[in-house]
């Protein structure tokens, strides 16, 4: 709006704030020709944004593993696995663009550091079991975050949850085979299927992002209704949902503190590491500078594919309008 | 070329409808950027049915659907609001009818 605004005009921006909040209110979806308040828009824009480069950028750590799994079946699923990555990538920039940014504005942000994505995929998959304790507890964390996202009050955000859900399930079991299968074979199989979840367990609590207390747009965030839980709640249920996991798996976390609480009925857990997570955060985790590097020089070198299928498209065109 | 040369280079966007299975309709499903139309169609099959998703895939170029405007929403349909006699519900039938 701008200064000559009317006092008329004032009154209409009630009622159009009266109506999207009476919407959200009674539980229904905001579509994208709605009218909406510019905090909520460039909140969704930023959060399903740093979502979709989530799963881009969590293609690489897996990715440099294609080659190297142990055999034509494993290779063939986490290819598969990798592939849903890049199509949630998609499904998630399909839904922010109806919010009026344009993937290539996205993706821009994204290699010049101006948006940011979840900081687990700035840790190294160091072995082959990693690929496994990511399925388990990586994409198990995302599934407790995810979930309650389907019902998410913007439209285009919920149905993109709803479908990636359906495929991460496969994500997490295979995940969990691969280390089953590993746990039923030698000791230094074992031994390697422990130091990976040693290395996972804290990044992976972190996922959730900072405590309650100190996560400032959580509030704001929940009255809109585009989160539904607390960032410690999802947390506190993860822990739960892993801890029998772990056992029936034969391995443990590495949480001295990790005990069972007859008297809230959950888990009581350690905190993990905040001030290593506000560094990776930052910028300066052991892979961010590797992981946009290799962002940019995937955009950048398929810049002639792009160019040459928009110029085919041309030629195509004129061809068949001569 | 400058980060907004690149970004106004963008392929343009498609909607892209699917028919789960034979007796359904088409539904939309979200959007892709493709260069053509054959391309817009490859990519949906990537997209969009990697399990057996679908039978039947259209796409259609974004700036080529012409949409209702939300501010529309009360003279386009509210008319069919005050009609419940277009509802089966409106009349009374005695229970005693049978098959109504």
């Amino acid at each position: 709006m701008t200064d000559t605004t009317t006092a008329q005009s004032g009154t209409d921006e009630g009622d159009l704030l009266a109506g999207f909040e009476a919407t959200i209110a009674r539980n229904d979806r905001i579509e994208p020709r709605d009218w909406m308040p510019e905090g909520y828009r460039k909140t969704l824009v930023r959060q399903v944004a740093q979502h979709a480069h989530s799963e881009i950028i969590g293609m690489q750590p897996e990715g440099n593993w294609i080659g190297r799994a142990p055999s034509l079946r494993r290779k063939a699923i986490l290819l598969a696995k990798v592939q849903d990555e890049a199509g949630h990538g998609l499904y998630l920039y399909s839904a922010c663009e109806t919010l009026g940014v344009s993937r290539g504005q996205l993706t821009e942000m994204l290699i010049e550091g101006r948006q940011k994505y979840s900081s687990i995929f700035n840790y190294p998959t160091l072995s082959y079991a990693d690929v496994g304790t990511i399925g388990w507890l990586v994409d198990g964390a995302a599934i407790c975050n995810q979930v309650p996202l389907c019902r998410t009050s913007f439209g285009p955000y919920g149905r993109a949850m709803i479908r990636i859900c359906k495929e991460e399930s496969f994500h997490q079991r295979q995940g969990y085979e691969l280390l089953m299968t590993m746990m039923r074979g030698t000791d230094e199989q074992r031994a390697m299927v422990q130091e990976s979840v040693n290395r996972f367990w804290w990044p992976a609590l972190m996922m959730f992002g900072p405590p309650d207390d100190e996560s400032p747009n959580s509030a704001q965030s929940m009255a809109w209704g585009i989160k539904r839980n607390t960032n410690d709640d999802l947390r506190q249920r993860f822990v739960d949902m892993s801890v029998p996991q772990a056992e029936a798996l034969g391995v443990t976390f590495p949480d001295p503190d990790l005990r069972w609480n007859e008297e809230r009925q959950a888990h009581d857990f350690g905190q993990p590491d905040w001030d290593e997570f506000m560094q990776v955060v930052k910028g300066n985790g052991p892979c961010n500078t590797q992981r946009i590097a290799h962002r940019r020089a995937a955009h950048e070198d398929g810049a002639w594919v792009r160019e040459a299928a928009t110029a085919y498209a041309a030629s195509s065109a004129a061809e068949v309008s001569a | 070329m400058s980060a907004d040369e690149r970004v106004r280079a963008e392929w343009p966007l498609y909607e892209v409808f699917v028919r789960g299975k034979r007796g359904l309709n088409h539904v939309h499903v979200g959007s892709l950027h493709a260069a053509d139309d054959e391309m817009a169609l490859r990519h949906a099959r990537d997209v969009y049915t990697r399990r057996n998703e679908g039978v039947s895939i259209w796409v259609v170029k974004s700036t080529d659907i012409a949409a209702s405007s939300p501010d529309e929403k009360d003279p386009l349909f509210a008319p069919s609001g005050d009609k419940v006699y277009r509802h089966p519900t409106f009349y009374e039938i005695p229970d005693n009818v049978p098959h109504m």
